[in-house]
């Protein structure tokens, strides 16, 4: 009797550890590859001898940055599709394994780390974030493996060292594209700029926004800061009301930003807003209302480009996943589908070779503008601006650098 | 002057919903001597009640006085049996144990709520009669809550120099009004006194024939209650809700009620009011980044001055 109690323990124990094995490793590898769930099941099981190519993907499925995460996982998803419906690469199947990391840095270091030691992937995707993607960085630059972020702005993630790669601008061009948007369309003379003090992406975009109105003749009124996660903002709103500016440049993520501009319009600031990428997200019309309506936003791509190329690519998505693909989504696709022709030069799929064949990336034809990789591994490409209108992003013009 | 006065407003505004959250923690502090850990998060599930509500009723029913009483109701209603089982299945059996254990399953069932409320998933069942209800967590983002109070502006002084609106009296109001109800709660009813009188000492209470278990479960589901009703404020004040609210607005509140006094009714409100104005005074003449250290600066000096907080009075533990 005494020796049933410990063992009826053992047995659920086991039994418990059985469960979280089966439920653990997220939506992984259904990308149209029947192979990938064999792999799965195998564990760290090298991907060369299998005939399946796993390629790794880190990106914030939950936490506050989610829907970029999600957006991204769809448009990857969508690109490896369409490569193993056409055939795969070098006769095998692309597969990719996809961990979440919560929007934190810390989990994204671990979830690298883990498809480098354990999943043995021959390269990275990810993250949207720019503060997760440098602790990614880090790891994969010391493994040598190839990572491709999709959608990091931040000038420091590339600059990690000569296997981190990226398919969209630098945040120095964004913010340059809003201090001359501002200037020379919107004729704003004083504008006040409220950072995100938490996130890299943000503080770049005002530094360089704040460098380029200023020597453009403009003049920043002020600068105030919140930490992401607040939701209350109107001790900032109130002080830069103060400073009596024609605009504000908001470089945030859109969860914040809804909430900026409900409060600001409370406070009686009818002021433009202005922003980066980061404001792109469905949720920003739901969070912001009627107050966000008249603000302009920086961006890598806008649905109305008449391109068939896009316009395949939404009606693709849209099959696929419903709804609108936003700019995440089409760089996460274009950063795939990068990857998918890097394999397909790469004489055989190392991570050296591999790397290779992604820094010979030249004039590629993704959705989100053409892709072609200065020295620095950085995508030279222009940008749009958008205005929000009736709930809804549309054109307003497009900047080249 | 007029930013002064707006600063003050927004600082009030803010300092009501750390009171009113405060209140909760002060209440099962004092009876139990127990730091609900999880009482923010119960604040957070009250909210998506309150949300879920909000949307059953539609547009129409939501700025009737009717339609925001029953979507009080409803969330408070559904908080005190949140309370009342969280209380049952993770507090009463260890009410034995060291304080310790009760903590950190109280952290525990923060974290349970906070991040299982990050899942996203949904469920049907199917009801008699061929009706189905649909059940689903709310996913990770963030939401825009429903404007259950239509915002209008009550007072504006100068041209639109500062702005008082409806919902930041109305929320002041009911947080003032609550207070006065708790403390004659506390101190005028029976109930109050079984709840001071388990405070004191729940063993020899129980001996004297209180009903300890009911009194505590009462307690509990008064306090969840209460956190539902100060997190439908803070949504109609921020508009923005997501899973994650209640660990920020939680220890916040916990700070508030530590100010104040932990254990004692008025400290926890006026702990609120203080922490608000700090915050707010600290974010619009200095820096956000100071906002935290500042508070918890306070805190610490709070503490150094005064061991029992504001209001509070230090105990001789007797041994």
């Amino acid at each position: 009797m005494r020796r049933l109690v410990p063992m009826l323990l053992a047995a659920l124990a086991a039994l418990a550890a059985g469960c979280e094995k089966k439920t653990q490793p997220a939506p992984s590898g259904e990308s149209g590859a029947p192979t990938a769930t064999a792999g799965q099941a195998a564990g760290s099981a090298a991907p060369e001898g299998a005939d399946t190519i796993l390629l790794g993907e880190v990106g914030a499925l939950t936490g506050g940055q989610a829907t970029f995460g999600i957006s991204t996982r769809n448009g990857v998803d969508l690109a490896l599709k369409e490569a193993n419906a056409a055939g795969g690469v070098k006769g095998k199947k692309v597969a990719v394994r996809v961990y979440d990391d919560q929007s934190k840095p810390e989990e994204a270091a671990l979830a690298v780390t883990r498809l480098i030691t354990q999943d043995k992937v021959v390269l990275i995707l990810g993250d949207v974030a720019s503060s997760n993607s440098l602790a990614m960085a880090e790891k994969a630059q010391a493994a040598n493996v190839p990572m491709i972020t999709p959608s990091s702005t931040n000038p420091a993630v590339t600059e990690k060292g000569e296997n981190i790669f990226r398919v969209c601008f630098i945040d120095p061009f964004q913010g340059f594209v809003m201090a001359k948007f501002a200037h020379d369309n919107l004729k704003l003379n004083k504008v006040a700029v409220l950072q995100d003090n938490k996130s890299a992406y943000s503080i770049g975009l005002a530094d360089v926004f704040t460098r380029k109105f200023t020597e453009m003749g403009g003049k920043v009124t002020g600068t105030e800061s919140y930490s992401q996660g607040d939701t209350d903002y109107r001790a900032q709103l109130t002080a830069i009301k103060k400073t009596q500016p024609d605009g504000i440049y908001v470089p945030g993520y859109y969860s914040e930003v809804g909430v900026i501009a409900r409060q600001a319009r409370e406070l009686g600031l009818k002021v433009p807003l202005m922003g980066g990428d980061g404001w792109d997200s469905e949720k920003l019309f739901e969070l912001g209302g009627s107050a966000i309506e008249g603000s302009y936003f920086s961006n890598h791509y806008s649905p109305d480009n008449p391109d068939p190329r896009v316009q395949k690519f939404i009606a693709d998505y849209k099959a696929a996943y419903g709804g609108v693909p936003d700019a995440l989504a089409a760089l996460g696709y274009d950063a795939a589908r990068v990857a998918v022709e890097a394999l397909k030069r790469a004489p055989d799929t190392s991570s050296a070779s591999l790397r290779e064949a992604i820094a010979q990336t030249k004039d590629f034809p993704g959705v989100a503008g053409t892709v072609s990789l200065d020295e620095k591994r950085n995508a030279v490409k222009s940008a749009v601006v958008l205005k929000v209108v009736d709930g809804k992003a549309t054109y307003v013009t497009t900047i080249s650098p | 002057m007029a930013q002064l006065l707006q600063h003050l407003i927004n600082g009030l505004a803010a300092g009501t919903i750390y009171a009113l959250v405060a209140l909760g923690y002060t209440m099962v502090y004092g009876v139990l001597k127990l730091i609900n850990f999880a009482h923010g998060d119960v604040m957070m599930v009250g909210v998506y009640m309150g949300y879920a509500t909000a949307l059953g009723l539609g547009r129409q029913a939501q700025s009737s006085l009717w339609g925001v009483a029953l979507i009080f109701a409803a969330a408070m209603l559904g908080c005190a049996l949140l309370g009342f089982f969280i209380e049952r299945f993770a507090y009463r059996p260890l009410r034995e144990k060291p304080r310790l254990t009760a903590l950190i399953t109280a952290i525990g069932i923060s974290f349970a709520l906070s991040y299982g409320f990050q899942l996203d998933l949904g469920f049907k069942l199917p009801l008699p009669g061929g009706h189905e209800l649909s059940l689903a967590l709310p996913g990770a983002s963030p939401r825009a809550f429903p404007e259950i109070i239509r915002p209008t502006e009550w007072l504006i002084i100068g041209d639109r120099d500062v702005v008082i609106w409806n919902w930041q009296v109305i929320s002041l109001l009911i947080a003032l009004g609550l207070m006065l109800v708790l403390q004659y709660l506390v101190y005028q009813t029976r109930f109050g006194r079984a709840m001071r009188a388990v405070s004191w000492d729940h063993r020899v209470a129980a001996l004297m024939g209180i009903p300890t278990d009911r009194v505590i479960a009462l307690t509990f589901m008064l306090s969840s209650a209460l956190a539902a009703g100060a997190g439908l404020l803070y949504a109609i004040k921020d508009t923005s809700v997501s899973p994650l609210m209640g660990l920020y607005v939680g220890l916040k509140a916990f700070v508030a009620a530590v100010i104040g006094g932990i254990g004692n009714v008025p400290g926890a409100v006026v702990g609120g009011l203080v922490l608000g104005l700090v915050e707010e005074f600290v974010v619009g003449y200095a820096a956000s980044t100071w906002r935290d250290a500042v508070a918890f600066g306070f805190l610490i000096l709070v503490l150094l001055v005064k061991p029992g907080g504001l209001f509070g009075r230090v105990a001789a533990e007797k041994v």
